[in-house]
Parts: structure tokens; sequence; C-alpha cells
């Protein structure tokens, strides 16, 4: 019997094993998936927790009743990966050999990055919402705000979900008007990027958004402390922003386990060909969604596109052939602008987000780049595709592992989006 | 793309003067970038961090971030804000003949 672990039962782990199952035989291919607890978080719902539009209920499942019939789950902490030797070691000592290895162990925050942002202010006055417990904690810190300023820091790029931060914004723009109490309000926005997003046609866009919702940007700020004492959060070079409520998005890293292998770059994502997703390291193990070094934002879309993708390569490299399938950097991304709309964003490595219509030219009926109810309801509809379609592998009706330059309509002054098309 | 003239040599560069092509960069050409972007003259501390970003660049094929050149190349965050101020891994990138490093996508 040949072996493939995947490790990590998340959004790509999880997908994975349901596509590897299906196209390998039973009774050739054991497939074991390995993650530390049963929890499945559906993380795009985590946005929606501190606004009260979404509860604990509402994001989380067990892993189990998502991981096909034929695939052995095994709840355990990861020690270590062991690629000359084609295993690895559980947090219990037990060993795990394999013939194909898929890291999917993602990303986490890592707050103790930043000085004093763990310090006596940490889910007092300090929040973050990449995490449950942090999002249901800043549900409550919300409730009771009564007023002042609320700082939205991004510590260091990349991170996950690139477009969450202004999504938390509009969201809370949305919420405090609600409220009836916007006006007793400042939002503030502090990013080491130099604009809203680093994309020219989005950034323009959405910073004309944050402009119109009266959210203040600092851009280029990186943040070096947190004094949560006086509550002033101070960057490299020596601006300081006072706050009342911070909301950070901490460093985001890879697994420990990763550290631990001595598999990881500088924030232990795992070093990943682009285009094949084979890790530098071995051509029997690959890598699929956050936990990998690529360029490609860090999104479950851009795991779902990876997967059709990995599972060509998967096939091939087992077969004997070289990887020939070729992940173009995919993304797509429902961005929520508040009052029920939403915008919709479609990108590769090469091709910036676009105005158009999505999936279908003329008839959308999503609108790419541009706000609307419908796209609202698209992201909430979402959360039942994910559930029901997205973890099982399968594919979405019209959308392409490889982005489509159909219904975008590409400026004239950009030429690598007429390359593309 | 359009092409800006550094130290007297005629080179190509994107709408925000980041040069396209590392292999037109001599040390003048770094000279002069610094100049105008405030930093007269570049020390040897800052050339360790140039020599660092183009051997990491021609490696990787990307610019470094601010913290793989902190880690690798041995220079504390604060000391780079010293040597490149306000944004340093965007202008140690320009200084160093490379283009705009990619933080978010």
């Amino acid at each position: 019997m040949k072996k493939l672990v995947i490790l990590g039962g998340g959004t790509a782990g999880t997908l994975m094993s349901a596509k590897m199952r299906r196209a390998l035989p039973r009774d050739e291919w054991s497939i074991t998936i390995v993650d530390q607890d049963d929890d499945h978080v559906y993380q795009p719902g985590l946005l929606f927790i501190p606004f009260g539009m979404y509860e604990r209920r509402d994001v989380i499942r067990s892993r189990a009743r998502y991981v096909p019939k034929g695939v052995d789950l095994m709840l355990s902490g990861i020690d270590v990966i062991e690629p000359d030797d084609n295993r690895v070691r559980l947090a219990d000592g037990t060993l795990l050999p394999y013939d194909f290895l898929v890291i999917a162990t993602g990303s986490r925050i890592a707050p103790a990055e930043l000085e004093g942002l763990t310090g006596p202010g940490w889910q007092k006055s300090i929040f973050d919402f990449y995490t449950l417990d942090g999002a249901l904690k800043l549900h409550q810190a919300l409730e009771d705000f009564r007023g002042g300023r609320l700082v939205l820091n991004v510590q260091e790029m990349p991170i996950k979900c690139p477009v969450a931060p202004l999504e938390f914004l509009f969201l809370a723009d949305w919420y405090f008007h609600e409220r009836g109490m916007r006006d007793k309000v400042e939002l503030v926005y502090a990013t080491p990027l130099d604009g809203a997003f680093t994309k020219p046609t989005a950034s323009a866009l959405l910073g004309g958004v944050m402009e119109e919702k009266g959210i203040q940007v600092e851009t280029l700020f990186n943040a070096g402390e947190v004094d949560s004492e006086k509550r002033i959060l101070s960057s490299w070079d020596e601006r300081e922003i006072p706050y009342d409520l911070l909301v950070s998005i901490p460093t985001n890293m890879g697994s420990e386990a990763i550290e631990r292998s001595d598999m990881g770059d500088e924030l232990a994502f795992v070093p990943t060909d682009k285009h094949t997703l084979q890790a530098e390291v071995a051509p029997n193990v690959f890598v699929i969604g956050d936990a990998t070094d690529l360029p490609s934002s860090k999104a479950g879309s851009v795991a779902h596109f990876q997967g059709g993708i990995l599972e060509q390569n998967l096939l091939d490299a087992i077969a004997g052939r070289a990887p020939c399938a070729d992940f173009d950097g995919h993304a797509n991304c429902f961005v929520e602008t508040g009052f029920g709309k939403a915008l919709l964003i479609d990108f590769n490595y090469d091709v910036e987000p676009l105005p158009g219509r999505f999936p279908l030219a003329k008839v959308g009926p999503l609108k790419l780049l541009e706000e609307s109810r419908m796209n609202h309801w698209g992201k909430l509809a979402f959360r039942w595709i994910y559930w029901n379609q997205l973890l099982s592998g399968r594919e979405l009706p019209f959308v392409d592992s490889h982005m489509s330059m159909t219904g975008k309509k590409a400026p004239k002054d950009n030429p690598v989006a007429h390359v593309a098309a | 793309m359009s092409t800006a003239t550094f130290a007297g040599v005629p080179v190509e560069v994107d709408a925000e003067g980041f040069m396209t092509n590392p292999d037109e960069w001599t040390p003048e050409i770094a000279e002069e970038i610094a100049r105008q972007n405030g930093i007269d003259p570049l020390t040897e501390r800052h050339w360790a961090v140039i020599d660092f970003c183009r051997r990491d660049n021609e490696a990787k094929g990307t610019p470094p971030t601010v913290r793989r050149i902190t880690k690798q190349a041995g220079v504390p965050t604060k000391e780079m804000y010293q040597l490149f101020p306000k944004g340093p891994g965007i202008l140690a990138a320009k200084i160093s003949g490379l283009t705009k490093p990619k933080g978010c996508i």
C-alpha cells in the first residue's frame, strides 16, 4: 500500500484529500490527513463575528464530517517533517511514513512579533479578529465601545486575506452608523503599504471608498511598538498614533512545525515552485494554500484554484512524469463595503483586479470592482458553497482554476492586461 | 515604461522610478538614486544592505522584504530605518536597481 499524507485539515488539506481519494485507487493508496483538533473554522466568517452578524456556531464544524470516506483523519499535533527519510514525526513521537506529502498547514497570527502587543492591553483594548477567540472578544469590546478612536493596524505583509482589514473598517463604519454613534468614532487605517491596496486600479478605487466613508489612512506605517498603558501605537520612523481601541492584524507566519523542521523562510512559509506547487526541499513534497511562500494571496479561493493544479501535478509525479500543470496565481475575493453591499475582485500573478462582469461577460450576475447588493448576497451564499461544494474538491460552475479575461475590461494603459487578454 | 538618466546613463524605469532591468544598474546609479532620495553619502552599512538585496534578488527573483534583510544580512530593523528612512524595503530596492517589492498580493 502506498501512502499519501496530508498535513493540515483546513480548506486546502480537506479539499485535496477529497480530490485525491477520487483520483487514487483505494486498493493501492492510503490517504491520511493530520490535524491537531477537530474544529474546522469557516475563516471568511470571522470578519462578521465582531459585528454580531455571525456567531460561533455559524463558523465552526467538525473536521471529521468533511473528510471523505476512505481517508484517515488523525487528530494529533505535528512535531517535525523529515523529508530526507520520507516521514513525519507526530507530537507523541509516532512516525508517519509517506510516499508523497502535501503540506497544507496554513498560517497563524504571531502577535508576539510586535513589542508590547501582547502586554497588559491585549484583549482589553487590543484585539485581533483572525482567531475565533479574538473575534468573539472583539465583538464584546465593540458592543461596549462608547466612542473614541478605533485604529486598525496591519503589522506586516503578507497577511491572510489582504482585503479583510479594509472590509473590517467598512463594516465598522456601517455598524457605528446603525448604532447612531458614527460621529463619536474616528476610524483610522494604519498600513505598511503605500495605499489602501497595492494593485493600482483596486487601490485607487478602495482608497476612494475609504475617503467617502471618512476613514483616515496612514500609509507606509511600519509599527515598531505598542504602549498599552498610554495607548499609543508607534512606528519605526517614530510616528505615533493614539488609540482607544486597537484592532491588530499581527504578523502572519507559517506553522511552528515548519519552523521546527527548518523548512520555512523567515516567516516559516515553505519555499514552493510558484507554478507547479512542488516544494523546493524534495520532489515528493507539495505545498498548497496559506503555507506556501508564493506571491499569490493567502485566501480560500486561492487554495481552491491551486487544488485543481495540484491534483494534476501529484498524479504526474506519482506516475513518474514531470509536473506540468501551471498555477497562475488566480484569486477571487468578495470585499464587503458595508450597508449590504460588496465588491468582487478576480486577478492573478500578472493581471490586476479589473472592472467588468463575473463569471459571464455582460450577464454577470456579479460585478467586478463595483459595489452591488448582488455581490453581498454572493458573499453570504459563499458559506453554503464552501461547506457543500468547495471542501469536497468539486469545481465551481463557470469558474476555472486559471483566471479568465472573459467579462473583464482591460484599461488601455495597462499593457500587462492586454498581453494576458 | 519610460527612460530616466542616472549618472549619465539612460535606464528603463517604471512609473514610480523603479528600474525594470537590474542588469543596467551600476554603483554610480545607486549613489545618484540615493542622493535624489536624501541619502548622501552611501556608507559601508548601506552597501551591505544593497549587496544583499542584489544577491537575494538574483537568487529569488524578487527583492527581499525588510524582515528578510534583517534576518539574513544582520542589519537590525531600527538601523534599517536610520539607513533608509520611511520605507526601508522600498527605498533599498529602488537604490539597488530592483523592482518595487510586492508587499500585498
